[in-house]
């Protein structure tokens, strides 16, 4: 690990004007992403600025009816909170889904969005790869690729985006709030919120520089069942092969939203209107365009039988 | 960078003599330190740090890079919480943080000021057992035993969890207060990998534990 300095930060504006101005700074909160990859020096800040005393982890009711969930929630508590396994039921599954019970205690809400899009060659730094050293290549076309996205990729990359959390997010159409450096806030549909890797795969967010994440907006809840269905190959503590979030009602309408297919969570809101005539029209619009390697062909299929399990499951 | 000299004069070196063995080996570490001195890193950062580890007040001054992990094992020598894999992927390191466990190997020890620790040895002690470390001897709950710290501290955090109604992926109606159950302790202990293979034992040692606390 290289060496940095360390700041704990007073206020989140500050916090951003601190990053604009500071070379080499980085956020921190639970650090389970950043510290894992600072180790392994494909995150080299030179200055982190410790975000954790920011009191922005509390999960307050909006007067629209939804759920402002402050940016340091941690996962075990955003999946645990009441509101959330009654309302959002599909966000609690998605949460417990991902990862394991010590890293949820730290992770947070921000943190979980900000994670990096990864793949086994990202990690391999002997490896050439678009997303940590931009220009030099993706070992993973061509290499090893079952793990790894089969639609909205690029020649530059084909990563997939590792989180669970973030599939709900994306369905609920969330809203990502941020302070900037020179104070001013905005909102940022989930939908905008992630990138395509397109030619520029290292950058994954729409978030300017020393831009800070200060909450997630929930609009009311959706009613109807709740899903969040992961196939992974082992039963706990790996990421998804493909998963399945979905939000039915009684009439067979729904939405859908799929992770481990691309490099952000996936979501067709066109193919939302095949949902009652079931998972083949739906998967074939929610996949149309897709470009699978020969070792992750069978995430389609994975895909559509996963959504047709979950609708058999709504009409039971 | 004068790579392709160095290769043309290790080569004929090669060619000339056996002495050139000296020359190959000297050309990755001539190599080794241009790069170091290109990328010139900045001088370690110290930081005071204050916080409780097992109910006792301790203060150190570590390098910001210092894990909580390294800062138990090499700065406290609380040697009984185990470096794994050093990723999060394996819970040798967990430790109990305010009342919740965590990978201590990805956390910053700096992160930490005022904070409440718990290790192993802040559990028990070898003449006083906690319940959980009696259950896992009893049941013999490990082989080699180098998970076996981070094992226990995360089964006493998973009883807790339960008990203060935390869902988990396997919680069928996820809107009620979760169930005591063999599923439930073997979904939450996925963070905690034994190599040996003593799963079935540290389930029923848990299991017991759970059910004398019920």
């Amino acid at each position: 690990m290289r060496p940095f300095s360390y700041q704990r930060a007073a206020s989140p504006a500050e916090a951003a004007a601190l990053a604009a101005r500071t070379p080499g700074a980085k956020f921190i909160a639970g650090g389970t992403n950043l510290l894992d990859l600072m180790k392994l020096e494909i995150e080299t800040p030179a200055h982190l600025i410790d975000v954790n005393g920011l009191a922005l982890d509390k999960i307050e009711a909006t007067p629209e009816g939804g759920l402002r969930i402050g940016a340091l929630v941690r996962n075990t508590d955003l999946a645990a909170d009441k509101r959330v396994r009654r309302d959002y039921a599909v966000l609690s599954r998605a949460l417990l889904a991902g990862a394991s019970g010590q890293l949820r205690n730290k992770a947070t809400t921000a943190g979980n969005l900000l994670q990096r899009t990864r793949c086994p060659y990202f990690y391999d730094t002997n490896q050439p790869c678009n997303k940590r050293k931009p220009g030099s290549g993706c070992a993973a076309i061509g290499g090893f690729s079952r793990g790894l996205a089969v639609i909205g990729a690029s020649e530059a990359c084909i990563a997939t985006h590792p989180s669970d959390m973030a599939v709900a997010m994306r369905l609920l159409d969330a809203q990502v709030e941020t302070v900037r450096p020179d104070g001013t806030t905005r909102s940022i549909p989930i939908a905008d919120f992630h990138r395509l890797p397109g030619n520029t795969p290292a950058i994954e967010t729409s978030l300017a520089p020393g831009e800070l994440i200060t909450a997630v907006t929930l609009p009311k809840p959706l009613g109807g069942q709740h899903f969040y269905h992961k196939v992974r190959d082992r039963a706990s503590y790996a990421f998804a092969l493909v998963s399945v979030a979905a939000v039915v009602q009684k009439d067979g309408s729904g939405r859908v939203a799929l992770g481990g297919v691309a490099h952000k969570p996936w979501r067709v809101e066109a193919a939302e209107a095949h949902l009652p005539q079931g998972a083949k029209p739906t998967a074939a619009t929610l996949l149309a365009g897709a470009h699978p390697t020969h070792d992750n062909a069978f995430k389609l299929p994975l895909v559509e039988r996963t959504l047709g399990a979950v609708l058999a499951e709504a009409r039971a | 960078m004068d790579r392709p000299s160095d290769f043309d004069l290790t080569r004929r070196e090669m060619l000339a003599s056996g002495a050139a063995v000296m020359a190959v080996t000297a050309a990755p570490h001539a190599a080794e330190a241009e790069t170091q001195v290109t990328h010139s890193a900045p001088p370690p950062v110290l930081a005071e740090i204050a916080f409780k580890v097992n109910g006792k007040p301790r203060t150190l001054k570590v390098d910001t890079r210092t894990t909580l992990l390294d800062a138990l094992r090499e700065h406290l020598h609380l040697t009984g919480t185990k470096k794994g894999c050093d990723h999060g992927q394996c819970g040798a390191c967990t430790v109990i943080v305010d009342g919740r466990r965590i990978n201590s190997c990805l956390s910053l020890a700096v992160m930490h000021q005022g904070d409440s620790i718990t290790t192993i040895e802040g559990l028990g002690t070898p003449g006083n057992l906690h319940p959980m470390q009696a259950a896992f001897v009893k049941h013999d709950g490990y082989q080699c035993g180098y998970c076996t710290p981070g094992q226990i501290c995360s089964a006493v955090a998973v009883l807790d969890e339960i008990r203060a109604g935390i869902p988990s992926h396997v919680s069928g109606d996820i809107t009620a207060a979760p169930r005591m159950s063999t599923d439930e302790i073997r979904e939450r202990m996925s963070g905690n990998i034994c190599r040996c293979g003593a799963y079935s034992n540290i389930v029923e040692a848990i299991t017991e534990v759970a059910g004398k606390r019920a």
